[in-house]
């Protein structure tokens, strides 16, 4: 488990205690306190307090690795949409090949997906990417599946350990984009059984022991995820209100 | 007490104090809300608040459309707020009016006062209200649902903004009108709060009131909005289930 055992929700508009810590993500100062700004858990990292926000949408930052697809091919650039607020150009000084000015649709064609990583994130937000660079590339083959980008960190589990699982369960491979996109390879059963455990987590990322339910789910051999269970009866799931 | 010509007014408040639905001049009507109810929407939420039904829901931050629109340095909140053809008793005219054109604007103006536009500059965040049964109230409605949808959306904001309609009904100032007190009554103001600064983000008023009626009215809305604000707290932490007691977390 990578939080802290007593996890605390909290949403926008809360108070917080600041324990001397500065405002991070997910919180704002006013008035010398500090308050939530989103729906999250609290996660204080010094010298920082933050929250972990339970949805949310993609927020590009440098060295995200990330999967594009292609939606429009310009003369000398391609524009991709990695989830953002916005389209992304990819330039052609950009890829590994050697194009010549008007031949970027000869590479790479609308709805063509590719791996690519960000280079920087301007003050207008403006996001710059480049597909120069290991294990970044076109997307050939496998499958596609889209997740909430706050639930990355819990398909990449503790040092990867929840991918490694997945993966040698399924017997498949897998690429996760920090934007949600994970690119899955393997056979059909293997890609079904990743999709399954993929809305798994989309689901119940934010409950406790997701390692055991996902291991359970892989155990049981099933290719079809049907929905938490007992989230209908009001269970709690581990989470603390930060009510006072 | 109002003067609607030959129409019959019904009896407002009768003898012991008590509404027409049965209720004090301080009750609100019955508020359930429900959070994350659609799928394809980034936030959603659905309000059932005396006879109103309400969706709301959030998408964004996105490009905005039209471009002219769009703001270097903040987004822009972009509010449709929409009655329904079957939300009230004679068919209303399906599209924009004036009236939900109005309602639209000081929406998103509600909004944009409230939200961390400046973090997303070159986008909109767009928010639809639906209202499919109508009962005096929408806008405030409205407002609680798309509050709770921009919270689910994980859309960073100052705070929830509750809000709630008073009144002057036969003479006496109350709480959340129903249809035939908003049509009856001799006014009625409208208004969302930040519960956390105490900050009005929508103030509109239709009728007359003296100004002492107008700080009690405020004073009644203040009131209101706090037990609105409970409402979707909870409404928020019912969608992950989370049991609201202890951990005492907070400072003050």
């Amino acid at each position: 488990m990578d939080l802290p055992s007593e996890r605390v929700l909290v949403l926008p508009g809360d108070l917080i205690e600041d324990r001397g810590l500065r405002p991070g993500f997910g919180t704002y100062r006013e008035d010398g306190h500090l308050y939530a700004s989103v729906m999250g858990i609290l996660s204080p990292r010094p010298p920082f307090m933050r929250v972990v926000p339970l949805a949310g949408p993609y927020i590009p930052q440098r060295d995200d690795v990330v999967i594009g697809v292609v939606q429009l091919v310009g003369p000398t650039y391609w524009l991709l949409d990695i989830r953002g607020p916005h389209f992304t150009p990819l330039h052609m000084t950009g890829t590994p090949w050697k194009i010549e000015y008007g031949e970027c649709g000869e590479y790479l064609r609308p709805g063509e997906s590719v791996i690519v990583r960000v280079e920087g994130v301007d003050a207008a937000k403006r996001v710059g990417v480049t597909m120069n660079g290991e294990s970044l590339g076109k997307i050939e083959g496998g499958f596609i599946h889209e997740i909430s980008p706050t639930k990355v960190p819990r398909v990449i589990g503790k040092g990867g350990s929840m991918i490694q699982m997945v993966q040698r369960a399924t017997r498949t491979q897998l690429v996760v984009g920090q934007n949600g996109r994970v690119w899955i390879r393997g056979d059909d059963a293997g890609i079904q059984r990743v999709r399954s455990v993929l809305e798994l987590i989309d689901m119940e990322g934010q409950r406790r022991g997701l390692t055991e339910r996902v291991k359970g789910f892989l155990d049981s051999g099933a290719l079809v995820y049907h929905g938490p269970e007992g989230a209908s009866d009001g269970e709690a799931p581990g989470l603390t209100s930060n009510e006072a | 007490m109002g003067s609607v010509g030959a129409k019959e007014v019904p009896q407002l408040l009768n003898e012991a104090g008590r509404r027409i639905d049965g209720r004090g001049l301080e009750d609100l009507r019955a508020l359930k809300i429900e959070a994350g109810i659609l799928n394809r929407a980034d936030g959603s939420a659905y309000v059932e608040w005396g006879d109103n039904k309400v969706m709301a829901a959030v998408y964004g931050p996105r490009e905005v459309h039209p471009r002219h629109l769009q703001q270097n340095t903040k987004a822009i909140v972009q509010c449709r707020y929409n009655m329904a053809a079957f939300s009230v008793d004679e068919r209303k005219r399906p599209g924009l009016d004036r009236r939900s054109q109005e309602i639209s604007k000081v929406i998103s103006e509600a909004f944009e006062s409230v939200l961390f536009v400046e973090e997303y500059p070159r986008t909109s965040i767009d928010v639809y209200i639906e209202v499919l049964q109508a009962n005096a109230g929408t806008r405030c409605a409205g407002i609680v649902a798309a509050s709770v949808a921009l919270a689910d959306a994980g859309i960073p904001m100052v705070d929830l903004i509750p809000a709630v309609a008073v009144g002057k009904i036969a003479g006496k100032i109350a709480l959340d009108l129903k249809k035939e007190e908003d049509n009856y009554g001799e006014a009625d103001l409208p208004m969302a709060l930040v519960p956390r600064s105490g900050r009005l983000v929508l103030l509109q008023m239709e009728g007359h009131m003296s100004r002492p009626e107008l700080e009690q009215a405020l004073d009644l809305g203040v009131k209101g909005c706090l037990k609105i604000y409970e409402v979707q707290k909870e409404a928020l932490r019912a969608r992950y289930a989370v049991r609201s007691t202890e951990a005492p977390e907070v400072a003050a």
